[in-house]
């Protein structure tokens, strides 16, 4: 038996997984700073690490940008006490953050990040990419579920059926958002399928966002929803449930609910701009200048990345703008506006697809 | 009260009318019509001189034609009336029929304004270190009729600061406002003339006349009535201010007079005694003897454990032991002249239960000064006797106990706070038996003793005594026990539950009560809740035949309480 | 009247959409975004201490160095949280002072009960406690927040005496000594 492909596999997987933990702890990062600086605040930047800080200029401008801030906060998550309140049910309780963790770091699998000679660079390349990606995160909320159903207090409770409620809400309305995509990318005779590499070689002409604004605005919002971050963090809301359901939760084991929330947030982004701002193409109207071999492979990349980066500050400019919804607003939203909606949408895309694929091909 | 209404005359104090007997001073008669005229010289029950002018008032009466005798009616077809064209004080005025007064009017004002610029004029600047602060008369109506700046520019007098008038009593000669109340006091009520002022105008000066000292045993009373603080005590000065004080009603235990006290503590320790006006017992006065019977609760010799042979336990075991020693019989019983009204009770109830073989009290006597400290040095006898603990009066020396003790007669003995020691029983004499001894602190009785209750203090305990008068007087608790000593009538209670096997015993006064209204025939009727202020006279005429010790005191007069006595017997 | 009622107008579509609001939003926090900051960096950087801030609570002397304090408990009597504990005491007949009669035996604020009110410095009649800059403290056990009376002497330091009630005292006193 060959055992290579599986051990480069293995390599790439934990490579992957290290650079979005990495990523989505400089997110958290990223989070406070610009929350500090929308506030007219710093934001951290005291913590020094040992012999890097103390680099004369370098030193002092890392440590006043906080750059070493995920690291301590790494540790202080893994160093600090634990306590197991004495009136969770144990088994769910510890089971949570797990459930919470992996489903986030699963999806990556299947996000293509650039392309190096036509060809995806992705963990797995599937043909239903994006119905792995829909399944497998939305699994996640069974961590928030079982973590506000264990902890057996009334706060974690109310945030856990609150997030079962919207990811219910919206799961529908973000499902039904990117099928006009697909439905334009899978020209007659094309090959794409539901694979998102596909979507994103469909786009290099002209980004998906400007075809579908519509489809890009559902999918967005739903995304904000699906993700808990404000104005949708019903589940944590921590003005009115305390800290929603890692209420109970402590030192790694928020850590985790944590890192998975940002991993959330990162992937969406991907996916955002896989599916509607073009992946990893140039500009609208430009061929994408990369050139062929590794180089065009890190340059696609990097250029993937700076999109991601920018719908993650969006993210995160949105949640130091608005302020939260309050829960049956939420609701209403999703089910009484966004689904229609994103049905309407639908419909009309079809239709109009039909239309267009009778008269003008 | 009926029948006193038609001797009420009618005074018009500010326009209203008010019905007060003839004759009584207009302050108090202000009083009476919830107003207040400000006063410093004048004492309720001092003489008056009239010195201090802070009383002035506006004063007129009804007018009459000098030649018919008809009254002058005006214009509204009212009588008219005469102001005096002056102020008048109203310290000195007495009610008449129909006197008008006024005692807030523009011109009394403005008296008042000047007779306090003058009296601060000189007074030193001294409040933030005075011991009168907060209770200061002149601190009060400076705030009132004070203008709040001096208009004085020379010096202020000097005078001494720091005199001691005698061994309790300090002057402070600069806050003197001259009043002379303690001058007063000394010579009407102490009836020891010894003070006195010399030097003339602002130099006046108070003083002990020559070769005298205020040492009486009255003499912290001068340091009540004195309405400033020129007069302080020594052993409170300095001590704490007046106004972290918390005041709780009590009796002193000094002597059967039953002085009305108020016990000041802070925080669960006393810090001075004041006596409580009570015009049937002890007017405003209290004897200096009495104020300083608090300083012995607070000592390393109180007793803070309940013990069996020496080591501790908790009340039920203490009360389980001390059942078995007096079921085993031949029990005598001491009671104390000390214990309240409910202790007694109890303690009766126990020498009953047992078949004691004897009961006695131990007696203390001294000599009575007329006033306020009587011969008979126990303040509750007469509970003793109402409760039905003695039936004769007691001797100071337990001769019969030592020999019935010497004679095997006796062999548990029950000691209620008095030192078997100190009256005639020998300590190796106790050590024959088995002694049971209740008390707050440690003696040899004590240390002999095989089972011993810690008790509380008058201070520290509710309950009520009876004084010479037969008045029934309560105390409440002023300040809490040393930790973990139950109240008297709890642990004696829970002695005696057991000894009767009596269901739930008293945890407080209102208990026994309960009980001793249906027990005793002179109780019934009253709850210890509702016990007035000033006493209750109980019917004590049974047991007047007794020849008690005590002479005249101040309200006080053994022949002339048998006639009390017996309008009380009557009105029941 | 004091108060105006306004129409509530209806939302008209755009508004309803809450996208341009959004959008308002977005642009305002992006434009704070690139403000100056108006965090002050504390330890580092000390803030400028307004004319009668009230810091912690500080015993003062004289200019001559008696101590002003006279024991008359009234701070510990208006301080809300019960935070001063004063025992009194009698200054010896020989003093050089034996003119003020009285100082605190023992004079202790818990400081960690101390609210920072003020009202002992509105209170004090002899002008002796105050409220002085010093706002940060910490200790490693409570025994060690309750600041004695030498502490708070040593914390205050000393202040004018405009009104030298007691020297005048003094004065006239010898004065009087001297014209017999
Ligand atoms: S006597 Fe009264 S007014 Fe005078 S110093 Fe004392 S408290 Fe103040
Ligand atoms: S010492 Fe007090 S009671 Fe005596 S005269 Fe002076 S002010 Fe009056
Ligand atoms: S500042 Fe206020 S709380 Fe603090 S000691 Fe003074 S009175 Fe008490
Ligand atoms: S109020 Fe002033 S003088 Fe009085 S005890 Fe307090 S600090 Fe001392
Ligand atoms: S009270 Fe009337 S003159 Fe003093």
């Amino acid at each position: 038996m060959n055992y290579l492909p599986v051990l480069i596999a293995l390599i790439k997987a934990v490579l992957m997984v290290a650079v979005v933990v990495v990523i989505a702890a400089y997110a958290v990062l990223a989070e406070r700073k610009i929350a500090g600086w929308i506030q007219g605040r710093y934001g951290p930047n005291r913590t020094a690490f040992p012999v890097i800080g103390y680099i004369p200029i370098l030193g002092k401008m890392l440590t006043r940008l906080g750059v070493f801030q995920p690291v301590a906060d790494g540790l202080k998550f893994i160093f600090k006490e634990d306590p197991i309140p004495g009136h969770v049910n144990l088994v769910y309780y510890f089971l949570a953050p797990c459930v919470a963790f992996i489903p986030a770091m699963t999806t990556m699998a299947v996000l293509p990040f650039g392309e190096m000679d036509g060809q995806p660079l992705v963990l797995a390349n599937l043909d239903i990419g994006m119905l792995f990606l829909l399944a497998v995160s939305s699994l996640g909320v069974y961590g928030i579920i079982l973590a506000g159903w264990s902890a057996n207090s009334k706060y974690p409770f109310l945030g856990g059926i609150r997030g079962s409620a919207q990811m219910i809400s919206y799961e529908l309305a973000m499902g039904l958002s990117i099928l006009p995509a697909f439905l334009w990318a899978n020209a007659p005779g094309s090959e794409t399928g539901m694979s998102l590499f596909n979507v994103v070689q469909s786009q290099d002409q002209l980004w998906m966002v400007i075809w579908q604004p519509l489809s890009a605005l559902i999918f967005l919002v739903a995304l904000f929803a699906e993700t808990n971050r404000l104005p949708f963090d019903m589940p944590e809301a921590e003005t009115e449930l305390v800290a929603g359901y890692n209420t109970e939760y402590g030192s790694m084991k928020f850590g985790l609910f944590f890192v998975a929330e940002y991993t959330h947030i990162v992937i969406g982004s991907g996916v955002l701009t896989v599916l509607f701002l073009g992946g990893w193409n140039f500009f609208p109207g430009l061929p994408s200048p990369w050139p062929g071999g590794w180089v065009g492979g890190v340059l696609s990349t990097l250029w993937f990345l700076l999109k991601v980066f920018t719908v993650v500050f969006f993210f995160m400019w949105i949640r130091w703008t608005l302020p939260r919804f309050r829960y049956d607003q939420v609701m209403r939203l999703g089910w009484t506006v966004l689904l229609p909606l994103a049905l309407a949408n639908l419909v009309l895309n079809a239709i109009f697809i039909a239309l267009f694929d009778n008269w003008f091909v | 009260m009926t029948g006193r209404d038609d001797n009420l005359i009618s005074v018009f104090i500010d326009e209203e009318e008010f019905l007060v007997p003839p004759g009584t001073n207009m302050v108090e008669a202000a009083r009476l019509a919830g107003k207040e005229i400000p006063h410093y010289c004048y004492h309720p029950k001092l003489s008056v001189t009239g010195n201090c002018r802070m009383c002035l008032m506006e004063l007129g009466m009804p007018l009459k034609d000098h030649s018919t005798g008809e009254p002058i009616i005006d214009r509204r077809g009212l009588q008219k009336i005469g102001w005096m064209p002056r102020p008048a004080i109203a310290c000195a005025t007495r009610a008449f029929p129909g006197i008008h007064i006024k005692t807030d009017s523009e011109l009394v004002r403005e008296c008042r304004n000047g007779v306090m610029e003058f009296l601060l004029v000189n007074h030193p600047l001294d409040c933030p270190i005075c011991d009168q602060a907060g209770e200061c008369s002149l601190q009060e109506y400076a705030a009132d009729y004070g203008r709040g700046y001096s208009r004085f520019v020379e010096n202020k007098n000097v005078k001494p600061k720091r005199t001691r008038l005698g061994p309790r009593v300090m002057l402070d000669d600069e806050r003197c406002i001259l009043c002379s109340r303690c001058i007063r006091f000394c010579k009407e009520i102490a009836k020891d003339d010894v003070l006195g002022f010399v030097d003339r105008g602002s130099y006046s000066t108070l003083t002990c006349f020559p070769g005298k000292d205020l040492q009486n045993n009255y003499s912290l009373n001068t340091v009540d009535i004195c309405p400033v603080g020129a007069l302080t005590s020594i052993d409170f000065r300095f001590k704490m201010r007046v106004w972290f004080l918390k005041e709780t009603p009590s009796i002193c235990a000094e002597s059967s007079v039953g002085v009305n006290t108020h016990i000041e503590s802070r925080e669960g320790k006393i810090y001075r005694i004041t006596p409580r006006r009570n015009d049937e017992v002890n007017d405003t006065w209290i004897p200096d003897s009495g104020r300083i019977l608090y300083k012995s609760i607070d000592t390393d010799e109180r007793l803070i454990h309940y013990t069996i042979d020496g080591s501790h336990t908790l009340v039920d075991g203490a009360a389980k032991e001390a059942a078995t020693l007096l079921r085993e019989g031949a029990v005598a019983v001491v009671g104390s002249g000390r214990a309240s009204v409910e202790e007694q009770y109890l303690l009766g109830k126990i020498a009953s239960a047992v078949k004691a073989i004897s009961v006695s009290l131990v007696s203390r006597t001294g000599d009575g000064d007329g006033l306020l400290v009587s011969a008979d040095r126990n303040p509750n006898v007469r509970g003793a006797l109402l409760t039905g603990l003695i039936t004769s009066l007691p001797h100071a020396n337990l001769g019969g106990l030592a020999s019935a003790i010497e004679s095997g007669e006796v062999r548990t003995i029950l000691s209620f706070g008095e030192d078997l020691t100190q009256c005639g029983v020998e300590k190796q004499l106790l050590e024959k038996v088995n002694v049971i001894y209740f008390g707050s602190h440690c003696n040899e009785t004590g240390e002999v003793a095989k089972v011993v209750f810690p008790t509380l203090t008058v201070f520290e305990k509710a309950g009520t005594f009876i004084n010479q008068q037969f008045r029934l007087q309560k105390f409440l608790p002023a300040v809490p026990g040393p930790q973990g000593v139950l109240p008297d009538i709890v642990s004696l209670g829970k002695l005696c539950s057991i000894l009767d096997g009596e269901a739930i015993p008293p945890t407080g006064p209102e208990g026994v009560w309960a009980e001793m209204n249906t027990e005793i025939p002179q109780f019934s009727a009253i709850d210890f809740e509702n016990i007035p202020i000033n006493g209750i006279l109980i019917d004590g005429s049974q047991w007047e035949h007794l020849p008690f010790i005590e002479g005249m005191s101040l309200h006080y007069d053994p022949d002339n309480n048998r006639q009390i006595m017996a309008e009380v017997t009557k009105s029941k | 009247m004091a108060f105006k009622i306004l129409e509530r107008k209806p939302l008209n579509w755009a508004e309803r959409t809450y996208l341009p609001q959004i959008i308002t939003g977005l642009k305002i926090t992006l434009w704070n975004l690139f403000q100056k900051k108006v965090t002050l960096e504390y330890p580092d950087v000390r803030p400028v201490i307004p004319e009668g801030y009230r810091g912690i609570p500080t015993l003062v002397k004289d200019p001559k160095g008696r101590e002003k304090c006279v024991s008359c408990q009234l701070c510990e009597f208006v301080c809300p949280p019960k935070a001063i504990r004063i025992q009194p005491g009698e200054i010896p007949e020989d003093a050089d002072y034996a003119h003020v009669e009285k100082a605190p035996k023992q004079f202790d604020i818990d400081m960690l009960r101390c609210i920072y009110c003020g009202f002992c410095q509105e209170v004090c009649p002899e002008e002796a406690i105050f409220l002085q800059n010093d706002f940060s403290l910490s200790g490693y056990s409570r025994e060690e927040m309750v600041f004695p009376k030498a502490k708070l002497y040593e914390m205050g330091g000393t202040f004018p005496d405009q009104h030298n009630k007691w020297g005048k005292k003094q004065q006239a006193a010898e004065e009087a000594k001297a014209h017999g």
